[in-house]
């Protein structure tokens, strides 16, 4: 068991600047999932703390001793890849027991240890079994399996599911869940999927180009972005991002969009904007804060607004719809029988509680 | 029950495929099938006219000379000369290949500097190293041999090996430093095994060129080394040729290539890599 430090941690690859001085810390069991877009260097970032990477600059520390220095098999880290990384020549049995005996483990502790493994995982039939005899699911297990056995201070995880296909990709995320509350050791999870991201982690690091964009438990991301970047990286479908203008006079404030018509904003969001008339802005509405307008009175936040659906795509539980808003195409995400027919005009209710407004020159949040 | 029929179109096909193999076959193999015929006959027999396919008798006089004169010892040598070469060959080119492949060592071009050292026609450079091996007493030696097959065979080892190696998953290798080998212990215990069909493949062509070598053998050996090639030639006579002796010589020459393919040949074929990593 082990907490993670990393202060200022640079890395280069040719004239690359992968890893742009990122300060980090995970605490003692905790579940840190590195998440972002290909090329942010997540997976260099989980490199350089496995030790298979050297940082060009910074410490890395776990468990309260700096290890820059120390080879990956001195670090005492258990790290699933990708590929599964499982060694064809060897059985089921072997592999899991590879590092054990790597470690001159003795026998009776590693046929101990195995079992125990192969019993958490499921996969206690499949001992005498070849890597080639195996589904992707089961291989994925035993890669895990080799992993858990050797009881390491850390857990590091490389994208272990991206492999898989998406029903098995469900079924094993929920699988290293539960494991993780059974082992609570501190894992480092790296991964492009922001569903893998928001199911998994204690806490989301969202990273972009090298550096930390923002990172916090799952719904404080969700819920509070701190720019248009991470507002627009979680959630599925996409943040709808409509360019607007703000008109505010004294406590009062509304977005105005550029093809005319205007949103008036809660009055707790309008506080934080005095002075800020006429200031260019990207207004961010989650798909989910649509909803089909009842006819009774709206709560204290929610607007009305009349659109024509044109795409509609139903997922059974719910249904996609596109819509025109501010001139740009929206998606709202309606009940499954809200919407019937394309070109339908529909009355929707918009819960701007929860709207966010960025700079599109920075990109930063300001409300 | 009735076995279900081709079509009698189809089974003319097969038939004549099957009658263009065996044609061939025994055009490939009946000059084996010779050799080994006029091993096993007499001289009386050796020069009958018209030929005789099969010799009357199976006697082995031919070989027992060999065995006598000590003529054989040119196949221990050659056996000495070429397992020790390709067996330090193979070793020192994967640890080469392997430094070329994942550190790469040399950048881009020292791997194709290396390869590009085996395409040296070896009679350019016969006369220039054999007043070398003079001038270090080396002529005529096991040592020297050994030395000279080595290099030669040390470009074709990395370049092979490094194109196995390249293949091997990285995350392999990775996973087992995590794991807790060093390096050494990755090469021996991750890389070997998986580029063991490579390996063995590569070992019978390095052992090959071996023990086929003649050119250098001829110039760089007098009496105390002589390999078995070059033992062939003394059987070629101003006045005569003695071809019991050839056809004996020729088939012990060609028994261990033969067994060492035979051997090998598993390896050759097994997809070992298969499962290693989702493709």
């Amino acid at each position: 068991m082990a907490d993670v430090k990393l202060s200022g941690v640079h890395k280069y690859y040719g004239n690359v600047h992968a890893v742009r001085g990122v300060d980090l810390t995970i605490t003692d069991g905790e579940f840190a999932v590195l998440v972002g877009p290909s090329g942010c260097g997540k997976s260099t970032l989980l490199r350089t703390i496995a030790g298979l990477e050297d940082p060009d600059s910074g410490a890395i520390a776990i468990g309260g001793a700096v290890v820059n220095d120390l080879r990956p098999r001195e670090r005492n880290i258990a790290m699933v890849f990708q590929n599964y990384a499982l060694y064809p020549y060897l059985t089921v049995n072997e592999n899991i027991a590879f590092g054990l005996r790597a470690r001159k483990t003795p026998e009776i502790e590693i046929r101990k240890r195995v079992s125990e493994a192969a019993e958490m995982l499921g996969i206690g039939n499949l001992l005498q079994r070849y890597p080639r005899q195996l589904s992707g699911g089961q291989r994925q297990r035993v890669a895990i399996g080799r992993a858990i056995v050797r009881k390491a201070d850390l857990f590091l995880f490389d994208e272990p599911l991206s492999n898989l296909d998406a029903q098995l990709r469900d079924e094993m995320r929920a699988e290293i869940k539960r494991l993780h509350h059974e082992i609570t050791t501190t894992m480092i999870y790296v991964t492009h999927d922001q569903i893998e991201a928001m199911t998994l982690a204690d806490r989301i690091v969202l990273l972009r180009d090298g550096k930390i964009e923002q990172q916090g438990a799952p719904l404080e991301l969700f819920e509070q972005p701190r720019t248009g970047f991470v507002a627009g990286f979680l959630g599925s479908p996409s943040i709808n991002l409509i360019p607007a203008t703000l008109k505010t006079d004294g406590p009062v404030a509304a977005v105005v969009f550029q093809s005319g018509g205007e949103l008036k904003l809660p009055s707790a969001k309008a506080m934080s904007l005095a002075g800020a008339q006429g200031r260019e802005i990207l207004v961010g509405i989650r798909p989910q804060h649509f909803s089909r307008a009842g006819g009774g009175p709206l709560r204290n936040g929610v607007v009305s607004y009349s659109a024509v659906a044109d795409l509609i795509q139903p997922t059974g539980t719910r249904t996609f719809t596109t819509i025109k808003i501010g001139g740009v195409d929206a998606v709202a995400e309606l009940q499954a029988h809200d919407v019937r027919s394309h070109g339908e005009r529909i009355d929707l209710a918009i819960d701007l509680n929860r709207v966010v407004l960025i700079d599109p020159v920075s990109g930063v949040v300001i409300a | 029950m009735r076995v279900s029929k081709l079509p009698a179109r189809k089974a003319r096909i097969l038939a004549l495929r099957y009658l263009g193999a065996g044609v061939v076959t025994l055009l490939f193999l009946f000059p084996v099938y010779w050799l080994f015929m006029i091993s096993f006959k007499t001289p009386d027999e050796i020069y009958h006219v018209p030929p005789l396919w099969i010799p009357g008798q199976i006697q082995f006089s031919n070989y027992y000379v060999l065995f006598k004169d000590g003529d054989v010892l040119a196949i221990l040598n050659s056996l000495i000369v070429a397992s020790v070469s390709s067996g330090i060959a193979i070793v020192l080119g994967t640890l080469c290949a392997y430094s070329l492949a994942r550190f790469g060592t040399g950048g881009e071009n020292l791997a194709m500097w290396i390869i590009s050292q085996r395409m040296i026609p070896p009679i350019a450079v016969v006369f220039p190293i054999f007043l070398i091996y003079v001038y270090f007493g080396l002529v005529d030696s096991y040592f020297g041999l050994i030395l000279l097959y080595t290099a030669f065979n040390l470009p074709y080892v990395i370049w092979m090996m490094r194109g196995y190696i390249v293949d091997v998953p990285l995350e392999l290798e990775e996973s087992a430093l995590v794991d807790g080998l060093n390096r050494w212990e990755v090469i021996w215990k991750v890389v070997f095994p998986m580029v063991r069909p490579g390996l063995m493949a590569t070992s019978v062509f390095t052992f090959a060129f071996a023990w086929n070598d003649f050119l250098f053998a001829l110039v760089l050996t007098r009496t105390e080394v002589i390999t078995f090639p070059v033992m062939l030639t003394h059987y070629f006579g101003g006045q005569s040729n003695f071809w019991a002796k050839i056809a004996a010589m020729s088939v012990l020459g060609t028994l261990p290539i033969f067994v060492a393919v035979s051997v090998m040949q598993r390896y050759l074929v097994r997809g070992i890599s298969l499962g290693a990593v989702k493709g």
